[in-house]
């Protein structure tokens, strides 16, 4: 009963708050529209300036998605004048590369490519030798008649278990930031409606009426838990229908992990909402609590981390969330498969819950 | 005639400095019982240990026969803060229906208190309106209502009549009388001294301590004067 009034009333406070429920349902949105869009960008073809290079050379390079262009001299003013990424100075068996190396991504992928492509000329140089010099024997040699055979390229297939050659860094990374942006939002809104409350004194008189402590939280989670159920249909929808995102396993599966995450994050916000005193205090603990999920969600390989990172990692929800949205998103992972992420983010979820009970002891001690 | 509230040693102690310092008081029910004394001299802070909202460093506090803090006695006390703790964003309507809401009270007998109140504070007009578009006095009354809604037996009322003007503060004094009468038992904190003279018993509090008390002609007499205020100076000034 009393905790069905609370959910009313924050239902009321939420529908009336029209930026609140905008930063809940839109911002996510915004962002990963923008990060779509920013990681998906087509990276721009290299331009190499070339000197000495012969046409099967240029050719190769061309090829390989690299503009070439014809300079004569390897000088620094050159490469910033003409924009270019790195020169190609070829003297004989003497070849030089010099690269701008102003993003050096880039720098070291063009370096590659020129590598591949030099050997490769090379090799073909070898093989005409080999094949000219075969014919000398042969024709040197009347007896002997059969021809060699000669040694084709070999041809690498590559297969791919997860993604495929389009997969891009922002499909990896998309399961995780649809889990860390519901996370993050619901933390904040939950958390500074709590911490109004309290700032207000409306939490002080509510725990002058009968309500039980437990009440009070369950009508939060309740409440802030249906704004999160329609935030994370819209968030998941949006990436998967609009965003196009990879999903290799199933959407309900999901949403049910952005569900456990958005009410460990609601759990979370309540409890940090205790210890500030302020909305200023409340912005604080971003930086120290929520920021740093992001960082051990999976965006670094968990495995090269050192040993202490390892077990921090362990301690931060999303590490948890975001293995399991990996899992179904990108992997096709089964329900199978992430029970236990998800039954250790309801673990912390009921820790936090039991904490939050706890803690509005500051108020009534009954 | 049984007692309501009944106060036992009661000291409070915030980090080092004691606010409250031993207080014996005993409220008779159907009494209006006024706590008068400056700013800072710990109502308060006993008020919110009646009402269980702070817990006493020493002593205890009975209300009706059952000891503070009790989740089903809160059923029956009605508390109005200092500050006004209202949901802005909500309308007044609102307000008093999630309060009542709290309380075990039918959704009949709820419309009709949230009806009741809000006329006795004068604000049925202005119900509709959302409490941030409502006046400091307006906000005061609010609280008032919101104090009285589930009909409780005893009311604990901290500063009600700050910032209501005249006419208003006599129509809730009268009001009070009336809830007197029904049987209700009714603590009110106040710094002003006019309102001493309305209350059936004073306890004058000072530094944390109950410095005198008894009914207003009572005190009057004691000192041989006949001014409240009087007696408060007189009072503080002997006991230094
Ligand atoms: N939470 C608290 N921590 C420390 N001191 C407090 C606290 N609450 C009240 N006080 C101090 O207790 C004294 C009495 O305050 P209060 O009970 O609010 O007085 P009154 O209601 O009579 O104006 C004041 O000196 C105040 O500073
Ligand atoms: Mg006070």
């Amino acid at each position: 009963m009393r905790i069905l009034a609370m959910v009313k009333r924050i239902f009321f406070q939420m529908l009336r708050d029209k930026r609140a429920l905008a930063l809940m349902m839109v911002a996510p949105l915004l962002v990963l529209t923008l990060l779509n869009y920013l990681l998906a960008g087509n990276t721009v073809d290299p331009r190499l300036g070339v000197i000495n290079a012969d046409d099967n050379l240029i050719e190769r390079l061309e090829d390989s998605e690299i503009t070439v262009i014809q300079v004569d001299a390897n000088t620094k003013d050159l490469l910033l004048d003409k924009d270019l990424d790195g020169i190609l100075d070829i003297n004989g068996e003497d070849i030089s590369l010099t690269l701008t190396n102003d993003q050096p991504n880039a720098a070291k992928a063009l370096q590659m490519k020129v590598q591949q492509a030099i050997a490769a000329e090379k090799a073909k140089e070898q093989a005409a030798n080999l094949s000219s010099f075969m014919k000398t024997i042969q024709s040197k040699l009347p007896g002997m008649t059969d021809k060699m055979e000669q040694v084709k390229s070999p041809k690498i297939n590559t297969s791919y278990i997860y993604g495929n050659e389009d997969t891009i860094f922002f499909d990896q990374l998309n399961p995780i930031l649809v889990g860390f942006f519901v996370f993050f939002f619901v933390f904040l809104i939950s958390g500074i409606a709590l911490l109004r409350e309290r700032t207000t004194g409306t939490l002080e008189r509510l725990l002058a009426t009968p309500i039980q402590r437990r009440d009070i939280v369950f009508g939060y989670l309740l409440g802030y838990g249906l704004f999160a159920v329609i935030q994370t249909i819209i968030v998941v929808t949006y990436a998967v229908k609009v965003l196009d995102i990879t999903l290799a396993g199933s959407f309900w599966n999901v949403v049910l992990i952005n569900l456990t995450l958005a009410l460990v994050a609601l759990t979370l916000g309540l409890l940090l909402s205790s210890f500030a005193n302020s909305e200023f205090q409340m912005m604080q603990f971003i930086p120290i609590a929520i920021i740093p999920q992001v960082f051990f969600a999976g965006i670094f390989p968990f495995e090269s981390m050192a040993g202490w990172m390892q077990v921090l990692a362990k301690c931060m929800p999303m590490y948890y969330g975001g293995n399991a949205l990996v899992e179904v998103m990108y992997k096709g992972s089964g329900l199978g498969e992430i029970t236990n992420d998800l039954l250790v983010l309801v673990g912390f979820a009921l820790v936090f819950i039991v904490l939050n009970v706890v803690a509005l002891k500051k108020y009534r001690k009954i | 005639m049984s007692s309501a509230i009944v106060i036992n040693e009661v000291s409070k102690r915030f980090g080092k400095k004691y606010v409250l310092n031993q207080i014996n008081l005993t409220v008779e029910s159907g009494q209006i019982f006024g706590l008068i004394g400056p700013s800072g001299s710990g109502k308060t802070t006993l008020v919110k240990i009646i009402v269980g909202m702070d817990s006493a460093s020493h002593g205890n506090v009975q209300v009706l026969n059952t000891s503070v803090p009790n989740l089903q006695l809160l059923q029956r006390i009605g508390y109005m803060a200092q500050a006004d703790a209202l949901y802005n964003d909500l309308t007044g309507e609102e307000n008093l229906a999630f309060f009542a809401s709290l309380f075990k009270l039918k959704k009949v007998v709820q419309k009709e208190r949230i009806a009741y109140a809000a006329e006795l504070v004068h604000l049925t007009a202005d119900l509709k309106k959302k409490v941030e578009n409502y006046s400091g006095g307006m906000k005061r009354r609010l609280s008032l209502a919101a104090a009285l809604i589930q009909n409780p037996d005893v009311l604990i009322l901290d500063e009600p009549t700050v910032g209501i003007d005249p006419e208003l503060r006599k129509s809730i004094w009268s009001e009070l009388y009336r809830l007197k009468n029904e049987g209700k038992t009714i603590l009110v904190t106040t710094h002003v001294m006019d309102e001493a003279e309305k209350c059936d018993c004073l306890a004058m509090v000072r530094n944390g301590e109950i410095i005198t008390s008894g009914s207003p002609s009572e005190l009057k007499n004691q000192y041989g004067i006949t001014s409240l205020e009087e007696v408060f100076l007189q009072a503080g000034g002997k006991q230094q």
